[in-house]
């Protein structure tokens, strides 16, 4: 009886170990905020850029799909993307939102003189800490949201050629 | 009139001691934060860009008269549990959480039983 006690739970016990490594070793060892995608983000109270008035998901919800891009003029990355958020800007049913992260005014502004403008509306991070009620933890990010700020799309890193046809896709 | 600036240092004391038992130690909530674009440091320790924000965003909630669980539940909805270093107990790592003290009453019945059989003996 003590044997068969010992044996289920030296089995039970290997079996357990098995089970932890088989888990942990197919679970992807980089870190991102994807499991984000299909969640409702809320409390949005971002200050704009150049007005005196806080953007909140009422303005996101008159939209029909938004790209929200976390940028910076300091931010070399988000220099890649910039003409890939210019093409987007064409697209009817999407606006941009961009969001100048942790940036100075001038240089934010010289930025988008130097490189144009693809932002239907433009705010204002400047501590960073708005951008923590999305899920960002580095620029450029992207999140693209439809008209019930339902997170359809995470872009982590700038937005590539790929992503681009993806965002014309979702939004045609 | 002595014993009313007695019953006066009293209450004051206990008022006090009220509020630090009931103030939060962000220190505290900090270290148990990952530093997600670190290197195996916790947000206290780091002060990169990230860990910087996030520290601003645990004391203003802090301020805000948000409980530490509060505070924990609002970044785990953010960035998912990988950003405490103590998960919260759910469904997913209750093993985890219960295999300790399985593992030490399965031990302590081993252990049981061995002696048990050798005294038989």
């Amino acid at each position: 009886m003590q044997k068969k006690i010992i044996k289920s739970s030296i089995i039970l016990l290997i079996i357990f170990i098995i089970g932890v490594f088989f888990v942990g070793l197919n679970k992807s060892s980089i870190y991102d905020t994807k499991n984000l995608v299909g969640k409702k983000i809320s409390k949005i109270q971002l200050e704009h850029f150049a007005e005196n008035r806080i953007i909140t998901e009422n303005d996101l919800k008159k939209n029909d799909f938004t790209l929200i891009n976390f940028w910076a003029s300091w931010c070399g990355p988000c220099r890649e993307e910039h003409p890939i958020l210019i093409k987007l800007n064409d697209e009817k049913n999407l606006k941009l939102l961009g969001v100048n992260f942790k940036d100075k005014k001038s240089n934010a502004l010289a930025f988008l003189k130097d490189l144009g403008d693809p932002y239907d509306d433009l705010a204002r991070d400047e501590l960073g800490k708005h951008s923590i009620n999305f899920g960002i933890y580095g620029i450029p990010e992207s999140i693209l949201i439809n008209k019930n700020l339902v997170i359809i799309k995470k872009f982590i890193g700038p937005i590539s050629k790929n992503d681009y046809d993806d965002i014309k896709n979702i939004v045609r | 009139m002595r014993t009313k600036v007695i019953i006066f240092f009293i209450l004051i004391n206990f008022n006090v001691v009220n509020a630090t038992t009931f103030s939060i130690d962000s220190n505290k909530i900090l270290k148990n934060l990952r530093c997600l674009v670190c290197q195996g440091q916790s947000v206290a320790d780091s002060n990169s860009d990230f860990a910087q924000t996030i520290k601003i965003v645990v004391k203003d909630q802090i301020n805000e008269g948000k409980s530490e669980k509060e505070i924990y539940d609002f970044l785990i909805e953010k960035y998912g549990e990988w950003i405490v270093y103590k998960p919260p107990f759910n469904k997913v790592n209750f093993v985890l959480w219960l295999f300790p003290y399985i593992a030490l009453v399965s031990g302590g019945v081993i252990i049981f039983l061995f002696f048990k059989k050798r005294d038989n003996h």
